[in-house]
């Protein structure tokens, strides 16, 4: 695993509190199951219809019954329940989902999020993904701060097709930690051993700077 | 009233071309995989297909991709099958992608009889455009209509032959959705029995939404993504 990710991963985690329902989005977002503390009490919730995914089966456990929304085979754990899509979705939309961790290809700096189609490329479909940036009680975004091309992913405004406006409430990347505000985006911390300065230098997006982080960097 | 068969191809006769089918199973965990070989075979084309996924491109749906049998698919994402891709962007099939939780809602209200209903779902993103926008309790939603099938294809693991079912794990799914939505609903089950042999208590779809029920042998039940713990 590259270093940012692994970093992204790693702080990602710590938004998991005992006790919580928490939907983990495809690809990286899932790789933070793995990490989550044995002492903290999480039900994971899968779109699929699934609530209490557990460890990824033994051999002998593999059941083609059993899988998760990535459609990888999963276990259950003790307390885990099944349902339709229809109640599951009514569990994301009726605000039942405590914290969904999604991956995003954009983020603008009022909060709205672009994380399902990119034009002239063939569009595979968005899935459950809009149906939880609108219904989870918090949506937390995990990606890198800029792509390939050294390019920030946090802009002014998306130029990518939204997935919802203004969904986003904390957006964790490998240089940063911002949170979505009535006052816009605030930078909450610098990740990485970077400064300030230098998350300036890589965000197209304006944002402020949380007092206890300003007045950190300046006793610095 | 026994609504046991046992020949899939005799089922699935009743499928015309032109038909809307709304087909149950989450990637090919759950899917009626004997139905839609008959449906293969029986070669109905021009068909409407409601589905989560397509398939793969040698399994599920993927067949009847691969027989050129589907004009449109409504799904909420397909992007495991190259064969639907070289389709779609041939301009031989034409595609409505709809999210996840909204699909799975507009078929349960076509079962129930629910003739649209408004979601903050996709409000402010592509799906959102030529649809009314309403405000309820100052959240912004738009208007979704309900989706029925002139006939579903559902996969239950046991039935009994009044057309009761139970699913197993997450072969749920989209399942009890689509069987009550189809006008003529086809389920297939690993194990028929009779109507006294199921716990009312336990049973998912209750048997009046099913018209036919029939036993399957050897199910393949593929794996998408074999994924299993690090020892």
């Amino acid at each position: 695993m590259s270093d940012a990710r692994e970093r992204i991963i790693q702080r990602a985690v710590q938004e998991i509190e005992g006790g919580m329902i928490v939907n983990l989005g495809i690809g990286m977002p899932t790789m933070i199951a793995n990490h989550i503390p044995a002492d903290k009490d999480v039900f994971l919730h899968s779109e699929n219809g699934l609530l209490g995914i557990g460890p990824y089966p033994r051999e002998e456990e593999l059941d083609p019954d059993l899988i998760n929304a990535g459609k990888e085979t999963v276990t259950v754990k003790d307390g885990g329940s099944f349902f339709d899509n229809a109640e599951s979705f009514a569990m994301i939309r009726g605000g039942h989902i405590d914290l969904a961790v999604l991956g995003g290809m954009e983020v603008s700096e009022n909060g709205d999020l672009a994380n399902w189609m990119i034009p002239g490329k063939m569009v595979k479909g968005m899935g459950g993904a809009m149906d939880i940036v609108q219904g989870a009680r918090n949506v937390v975004i995990i990606m890198n701060h800029v792509n390939k091309h050294g390019d920030s992913k946090i802009r002014t405004s998306c130029e990518l097709p939204l997935t919802g406006e203004q969904v986003v409430s904390r957006l964790i990347t490998d240089m940063a930690v911002f949170d979505f505000t009535d006052e816009g985006m605030v930078l909450k911390e610098v990740l990485n051993g970077t400064d300030i300065a230098d998350i300036r230098d890589h965000t197209e997006a304006a944002f402020t700077v949380d007092s206890a982080l300003a007045q950190k960097e300046d006793s610095r | 009233m026994s609504k046991r068969s046992t020949s899939f191809s005799a089922r699935i006769q009743s499928i015309k071309d032109g038909d809307t089918i709304i087909v149950g199973g989450f990637g090919l965990c759950g899917i009626p995989e004997k139905a839609i070989a008959a449906l293969a075979e029986h070669g109905a084309k021009d068909l409407t297909v409601v589905s989560n996924n397509c398939g793969v491109d040698d399994w599920g749906l993927g067949l009847l991709l691969a027989n050129k049998q589907i004009k449109k698919m409504i799904a909420s994402y397909v992007g495991e099958n190259k064969i639907f891709e070289e389709q779609y962007l041939s301009g031989g099939l034409d595609v409505e992608l709809v999210p996840q939780g909204t699909l799975a809602e507009r078929i349960r209200a076509g079962g129930a009889g629910i003739r649209g209903f408004y979601t903050p779902t996709g409000v402010g993103t592509p799906i959102a455009e030529g649809k009314e926008h309403k405000e309820f309790g100052g959240r912004t939603c738009i208007l979704e209509e309900a989706i029925t099938g002139d006939a579903a294809l559902v996969k239950a693991w046991k039935g009994d032959s009044f057309g009761n079912l139970i699913y197993r794990k997450t072969a749920r799914n989209f399942n009890p959705l689509a069987a009550a939505a189809g006008e003529k609903t086809i389920a297939e089950v690993e194990e028929l029995v009779e109507t006294r042999e199921l716990d009312p208590d336990v049973i998912h779809t209750p048997g009046l939404y099913i018209q036919d029920v029939l036993e399957g042998a050897e199910y393949e039940k593929r794996i998408e993504k074999r994924t299993t713990a690090q020892v």
